[in-house]
């Protein structure tokens, strides 16, 4: 139900069933390597494209999470997927051996969280009993849809991403154990006016705060609520971004506050940048993670606030400005 | 000139083309084509006005290894031909220089697209 203005409350405290997360190798040698389900370390995964392989980390990532939650396909009322490429060929074309209704959804980094959001969304109301919830992005298709192909050897700068090969996913129902989803709060689109692709971090940072702010309005809590406050891929250049903004509006993250981008890579790991994006940034870190901690018991209760650069390869050769989403969602323990 | 003046002006000259892309690389939002067209352009231009021969005199590798030469060769062989075949000869002249190396970049690229492929 509507708590506030922008902000589901899911009463009937749906849960996270099963994760699945696949990460390609620079991923697999980060800080979180040994917590992803599985590290493919071909970046072609046995196909004769990154776009095919990309397809491949989602379909594996969708059965390692119906799996895991101790299901079968058949059991999965709908299935609700999202990635980077035009027409969202990974999620529509891994749906074709799953025989499962698809609802396709995009705010490109921020798509995990949408897809949960209106997982939680459908099972807490009914309209479905289990929700395969799946992202994925693939740095080397991404790169060509969006910047330039590898062999072309652009230069970077250091306010760039990298984004995060691998798919992560998520069952979401009814059950009796996993982490309780709460609250998602949906975000507004923000263009504050910056059309350059390399500084994503500082396009989103301002998306990433308004939706924390209104959530806090929204549910009438605060920060101290949450043991953990994670943003999507705002990276070492946006995040500092985001904590000023916050500040300015009275809220103070201190410690909890931290980035999934940030997290996914180890600084010094090479041609990392400011660190990780794509949709399977927040998906892996959080599902792979974040998640985990909750069911280890080193956290309580955690927002996830996933932010989305919305442009276009169109959009950026017609020089336009880049619009940007967040959308948060609230995970917790429990009998919390 | 020769010996280790050539060395340090081929040092200099070269480091300092390099730089120019690097400063356009950094300081502009143009791509890493644009980047490599305005060097392009430079050179034709400054051979237009007959000072990139004296620079590959003083810097020799210096420059003729960085993309200016590029643009240098094709405004020589273009000034060349015109001077012997008039207006005719600006446009056979163009490539007149550089055709082993378009050419080269043609067949090794190609070749080098059957053996290999892009490792992400």
């Amino acid at each position: 139900m509507l708590c506030g203005q922008q902000t589901w409350q899911f009463p009937s405290r749906p849960r996270v069933l099963g994760t699945g997360t696949i990460v390609g190798e620079k991923e697999g040698q980060g800080p979180l390597g040994d917590r992803f389900d599985l590290v493919v370390t071909d970046p072609y995964v046995g196909q004769n494209s990154f776009e095919k392989a990309e397809r491949k980390l989602m379909e594996e990532a969708q059965k390692t999470a119906v799996q895991k939650a101790g299901l079968t396909i058949e059991e999965i009322s709908m299935v609700i997927s999202g990635d980077l490429l035009a027409q969202n060929i990974t999620s529509h074309f891994a749906a074709r051996t799953q025989g499962r209704p698809l609802l396709n959804v995009f705010s490109a980094c921020a798509t995990s969280m949408q897809a949960v959001a209106i997982g939680a969304q459908l099972v807490d109301t009914g309209y479905a009993s289990n929700v395969l919830a799946a992202v994925s992005s693939h740095n080397s298709s991404a790169e060509r849809a969006f910047r330039y192909p590898t062999e072309y050897g652009a230069q970077k700068p250091p306010t760039a991403h990298c984004t995060v090969t691998g798919a992560g996913a998520v069952v979401i129902g009814k059950g009796s154990t996993g982490p309780v989803i709460t609250y998602a709060t949906l975000g507004k689109v923000i263009d504050l006016g910056i059309d350059n692709p390399w500084e994503m971090g500082a396009a989103m940072a301002p998306a990433a705060a308004d939706t924390l702010v209104r959530h806090f309005l929204d549910t009438g809590r605060k920060p101290q609520d949450y043991d953990l406050i994670a943003t999507g891929d705002l990276a070492r250049v946006g995040h500092p971004m985001a904590r000023h903004l916050l500040k300015e509006q009275g809220y103070e993250l201190g410690e909890r506050f931290t980035d999934c981008g940030i997290l996914m890579y180890d600084e010094t790991q090479s041609e990392v940048f400011s660190g990780g994006s794509g949709p399977a940034c927040a998906a892996c870190v959080t599902f792979g993670y974040l998640l985990l901690g909750l069911m280890e018991k080193r956290y309580r209760r955690i927002l996830v606030v996933a932010t989305g650069a919305l442009l276009s390869p169109v959009s950026s050769q017609q020089k336009d400005t880049i619009p940007c989403i967040a959308h948060a969602v609230a995970f917790e323990r429990d009998g919390e | 000139m020769h010996g280790f003046t050539m060395y340090i002006m081929a040092f200099l000259v070269g480091g300092f083309i390099c730089f120019i892309g690097q400063l356009l690389m950094d300081l502009t939002k143009l791509t890493p084509a644009h980047v490599m067209t305005i060097l392009v352009v430079a050179g034709a231009i400054l051979d237009g006005l007959g000072l990139y021969d004296p620079l590959i005199k003083i810097a020799g590798a210096g420059a003729t290894v960085p993309i200016t030469s590029f643009g240098n060769s094709l405004v020589h062989g273009a000034l060349i031909e015109s001077q012997r075949d008039g207006i005719i000869g600006i446009i056979t002249g163009i490539f007149e220089v550089t055709s082993a190396g378009i050419s080269a970049a043609i067949v090794f690229g190609f070749l080098a697209s059957l053996v290999f492929r892009a490792r992400g």
